[in-house]
């Protein structure tokens, strides 16, 4: 069988035995900095309009809100089910369809849809990225198949960088299937090293931070 | 056993465009890397390379440990293991796997794992469709061709040469913007991905506590591929692994920075198992395969099992003398530069080619640049006697050996040597040398030594010789 085989390779190669214990692993290496949040605020913009993404800063869920209708125009876009988005009315806006909870529809609506809106469980200021983990509240192709992303996160989620990501989330696995991490929109420099926004992934991202 | 491709690499030093093209791209990638990991930008960017090697050459020495945490994980996340010894057990797999499925489209996702044994063109005399989704190795399997570039597949090709090969094989109208051109593709390739039955990744990670792959892309294609067809099969060698997702917090920092010169690539995906039952989307199953496909014979050698760190980042390619010159596919396998030069002896045996581990001019900027420090000189030195060592028990250099016991026997010889010397300098010192040995002795002109000399020269011997001015200076000395 190719498992023992390979095992029983690795382990001549080595020197070890079956159910031998590992050595001592070293310790992972985590540093986080001290921050305030306005500097996180700043830095986290910063970054990402660097990679040609946008940024708002909302006062209120309503600003938020309005922001996003400002951005969408009424054109069609899908929203995540993420409590966020209702509690801003977003999902009341023209054109925004909601409520998807299987997936043929949701795969359908996002293949048509020229907005995806969606909350974030983190950001990271340190490289303006969204973490999004795959849920009942937020499915995978709301933020991969349209070609505009509009994430609206809670100030609350704003983490320094992925040191703190892996320490508040030290085994992503425990929560979700598909943990994402985001930063900026979709692009490649696969010819002739000239950079394109929005291959397959949405070519615009919006970030809302209420 | 294959020769040297000399004819090949004369080819790439004299075309133009290549040249350019490679030097360019990689000198961009070069400039970017050292940016980011700038002392003002990431001071710690030292300790976290001496973290990363720690922690990987911890992982493969104890592999087996870690293998085995990783499969039990997978599984408990609902996913299915596989192991695979070779390419071949890889292919039965998908094709048995696509018959059950009753599909013939496949995506998949940049990886290199699957070039070592031609996936796409052994899944296809089955019968099957697989399409590469990144832009870069679409365009390379439009064209039947093997990556330029580890991270840069198409790097040799121009925006004329892909639409030259849009329009033939996707019937599309010529179009020469390559904004245009990433539209093309992306219409291409949205079909294909909510059509196919099947998505194919590899892994820049697989985290053993977890059971997770993580895989870094920019375009978005990895994360469709693992999204939308019902199947998501992850193909990764069996050293791809690291113990915690807290490690990943070194890797993914030093990753992107290396291979693309950003802080992180667009898209990092951190994927556990099939789509849980709460989740509206992802893969209904999740395939890990485990690839060997050599990688045990690198781990017998202490030293040289620090090949298997690698994360595949390509920097040491950019900033290779050599690779910037022969380009990606004057190498004899899919791993090309520095990395190549001592993988591929390595898996394939290095007589398969001799010349390989010589083809460096051991600068050290490989090394200096490897974001998880692998000594690539030192293995480079190592492979080089191994295969003298080969060729000394296959008396294939047998010149090189006649000429060496030649000279040793000189050597043993003084009175010898000195009238070899002497004559030399009465030849080398007439006032047409012009001081150059080429001037003199037309033999130096012809043969082996033809193309050497036509560039530079050997000094002319000087009158005296250093046995004659040491008998000399004792005379003088002793008066």
């Amino acid at each position: 069988m190719a498992r023992d085989y390979i095992l029983h390779k690795v382990r001549t190669a080595l020197g070890r035995s079956a159910g031998q214990a590992p050595e001592e692993v070293p310790p992972a290496r985590i540093a986080i900095p001290e921050i305030d949040f306005e500097s996180r605020v700043r830095t986290f913009f910063s970054r990402i309009e660097e990679l040609a993404g946008k940024t708002y800063r909302a006062e209120s869920p309503e600003d938020a809100r309005d922001y996003v209708a400002r951005v969408t125009g009424g054109r069609s876009a899908v929203a995540s089910n993420a409590p966020i988005l209702a509690e801003c009315g977003i999902t009341g806006l023209a054109g925004v369809r909601y409520g998807f909870h299987g997936e043929p529809e949701l795969r359908e609506a996002c293949s048509t849809a020229e907005f995806g809106i969606t909350g974030a469980d983190y950001a990271l200021a340190d490289t303006g990225s969204l973490v999004m983990l795959s849920s009942a509240d937020e499915a995978r192709m709301v933020s991969l198949l349209p070609p505009v992303h509009i994430a609206i996160v809670g100030k609350v989620r704003l983490l320094t960088g992925l040191d703190e990501l892996f320490t508040v989330l030290p085994d992503p696995a425990s929560q979700t299937s598909s943990m994402v991490v985001i930063t900026g929109p979709s692009r490649t420099a696969d010819i002739e090293q000239f950079l394109i926004r929005g291959v397959h992934g949405p070519g615009e991202i919006h970030v809302v931070l209420i | 056993m294959p020769a040297f491709p000399l004819v090949q690499i004369e080819e790439t030093l004299s075309n133009d465009y290549l040249q350019n093209a490679v030097y360019t791209s990689t000198g961009r990638l070069i400039v970017k890397r050292k940016d980011l990991v700038s002392g003002a930008v990431l001071p710690e960017y030292q300790e976290l390379r001496d973290q990363a090697n720690r922690i990987k050459r911890h992982t493969i020495e104890n592999l087996d440990y870690y293998l085995e945490q990783l499969e039990s994980k997978v599984v408990e996340r609902g996913g299915k293991v596989l192991w695979c010894r070779d390419g071949g057990e890889v292919v039965d797999f998908l094709v048995k796997l696509a018959a059950e499925k009753n599909t013939n489209l496949i995506v998949k996702s940049k990886s290199m794992v699957t070039e070592e044994f031609g996936m796409n063109e052994r899944l296809a005399q089955h019968g099957l469709e697989p399409v590469e989704t990144d832009l870069g190795e679409f365009i390379i399997q439009l064209a039947h061709e093997k990556p330029y570039h580890i991270v840069l597949p198409a790097l040799h090709m121009t925006r004329y040469q892909v639409a030259d090969l849009f329009t033939e094989k996707l019937g599309v109208e010529r179009e020469e913007v390559i904004e245009k051109q990433t539209k093309i593709a992306r219409a291409v390739l949205r079909q294909k991905f909510l059509h196919a039955g099947i998505g194919i990744t590899g892994a820049n990670f697989l985290v053993a506590e977890s059971g997770a792959a993580v895989m870094a892309t920019n375009e978005g294609n990895g994360r469709f591929t693992s999204t939308a067809p019902k199947v998501h099969v992850v193909i990764a060698g069996i050293e791809k692994l690291v113990p915690r997702a807290k490690d990943l917090a070194t890797f993914l920092k030093l990753l992107a920075r290396s291979a693309t010169g950003q802080p992180l690539t667009v898209y990092t995906s951190f994927l556990s198992g099939p789509r849980r039952p709460n989740e509206i989307d992802g893969p209904e199953e999740f395939y890990l395969v485990l690839l060997d496909n050599g990688r045990t014979k690198l781990l017998a050698d202490r030293e040289k099992r620090q090949s298997l760190y690698c994360i595949r980042c390509g920097s040491c390619l950019n900033h290779c003398p050599v690779y910037r010159k022969i380009g990606g596919h004057n190498y004899p396998w899919v791993y090309s530069g520095p990395i190549g030069s001592i993988i591929t002896p390595q898996y394939q045996g290095v007589m398969q080619s001799p010349w390989l581990p010589f083809a460096s001019s051991l600068c050290g900027a490989c090394a200096e640049v490897c974001p998880v420090k692998i000594e690539i000189p030192k293995l480079l030195l190592l492979l080089r006697s191994e295969v003298n060592k080969a060729k000394e028990k296959e008396h294939k250099n047998w010149l090189e050996h006649l000429i060496f016991r030649g000279w040793a026997w000189l050597m043993r010889h003084p009175k010898l040597f000195e009238l070899g010397g002497m004559m030399g300098s009465a030849v080398l010192t007439a006032p047409e040398s012009g001081g150059l040995i080429r001037n003199v002795l037309p033999f130096f002109r012809v043969g082996p030594l033809k193309a050497w000399i036509k560039e530079r020269d050997l000094p002319p011997l000087p009158e005296k010789s250093f046995r004659q001015l040491w008998r000399e200076r004792e005379r003088t000395e002793k008066h």
